[in-house]
């Protein structure tokens, strides 16, 4: 490759300047104040934690692609690489929602802090001693795991 | 050379890729590991979420009421948007220190490389305070699944981080003795989608364990 053709490559995909990674920088802390004021918001009861966590998870969704998009230049390089990026992440977050899916939805056994302990008896009974071992210790242990 | 190839030349300033993409194969092979380390995390972030809400036994993470009993919780939400905040910061510092290492202005350069490095150090010092008052308060790996998940997700993260300070630390020595000259930002691009990498995984595990209740 020639001088004058690097160059010219140089200069197609010149990165932004200075002032723009910087602005970045301030929506990046501005989203998560606005994050710490949803939890603050939820905490005072101004409104339900269902809301709150889709406030929350929204805003992070934005820092999530405003890093990867500028500060890891996915949106200036070549699109292979956003591809070798995209669909590990993408198959990441398809396991974190079907777990949550299935552990929270569908079994329905995370309400333990949001309702009463009973949640999980329901589900799964009162805690008993294994019969096959009188010595291991109960779920909860006997003495509150203390 | 093609123009598909030519445009797998966009950051090596000069350094051609003789490649069967026409991209530089250390950056596909770094985008490759990334893809693998959200596959780790996601599964990390999953565990924990799956079992978010179901220890039968303290300490909880949120303030809790169980059967008539309050039960404070024991995440310090001050010092963890603390530790974000400069963890957010480090991120703004490095691709800085890519900016100046590409212009060739090395004293910039060192610097900024040097203060994210520094910004990462004060994360892992409010990790390990946390983890050392959440161990007071008597959380420990085999405590509760909080503690069990809690530590296994938190702690592969401080790893990175740590691996990612010597990094650093390795690159900020390298531009002081004015080894990383404008051909070599490709070694800085690298380390700098390592540590975006560590700030975007922290950008979802911060609402996820933090904030969301």
């Amino acid at each position: 490759m020639t001088s004058e053709a690097r160059e010219i490559v140089h200069d197609q995909h010149e990165h932004p300047g200075a002032r723009f990674y910087l602005t970045i920088g301030a929506i990046l802390i501005f989203f998560t104040v606005l994050e710490i004021l949803a939890y603050v918001g939820e905490t005072k009861n101004m409104y339900g934690p269902g809301a709150a966590a889709i406030i929350i998870l929204a805003l992070s969704a934005v820092k999530f692609l405003a890093v990867v998009m500028y500060y890891m230049h996915l949106k200036f390089d070549h699109k292979l690489f956003t591809g070798i990026f995209v669909f590990p992440a993408a198959l990441g977050i398809l396991v974190i929602g079907s777990m949550i899916i299935l552990f929270h939805g569908l079994h329905g056994t995370a309400t333990y802090y949001h309702g009463t302990a009973s949640s999980n008896e329901a589900v799964h009974g009162a805690a008993t001693t294994p019969s096959g071992n009188p010595e291991a210790p109960t779920t909860p242990p006997a003495d509150g795991g203390h | 050379m093609t123009t598909h190839a030519l445009d797998g030349h966009e950051h090596v300033h000069g350094m051609p890729a003789d490649t069967s993409t026409g991209l530089d194969s250390r950056k596909m092979a770094f985008w490759g590991f990334i893809g693998s380390e959200c596959l780790l995390f996601g599964s990390l972030i999953a565990t924990y979420m799956a079992y978010k809400g179901n220890s039968l036994n303290g300490p909880y993470p949120h303030d809790t009421v169980i059967n008539g009993q309050h039960h404070e919780g024991i995440l310090n939400i001050p010092l963890t948007s603390f530790s974000t905040f400069i963890l957010l910061m480090s991120s703004v510092a490095m691709v800085m220190g890519l900016h100046f290492v590409q212009r060739g202005e090395r004293n910039r350069a060192t610097l900024w490389l040097f203060l994210t490095a520094f910004f990462g150090s004060i994360f892992l010092g409010c990790q390990v305070f946390e983890f050392t008052h959440f161990y007071h308060e008597g959380l420990t790996l085999k405590s509760n699944l909080f503690g069990s998940t809690f530590y296994v997700l938190t702690g592969f993260h401080g790893a990175h981080v740590t691996v990612g300070v010597v990094y650093l630390l390795t690159l900020t020595w390298m531009s002081h003795r004015g080894r990383l000259p404008p051909r070599k930002a490709l070694n800085v691009e690298i380390a700098g989608l390592y540590w975006h990498f560590v700030d975007v995984i922290w950008i979802v595990i911060f609402p996820l364990v933090y904030l969301v209740r």
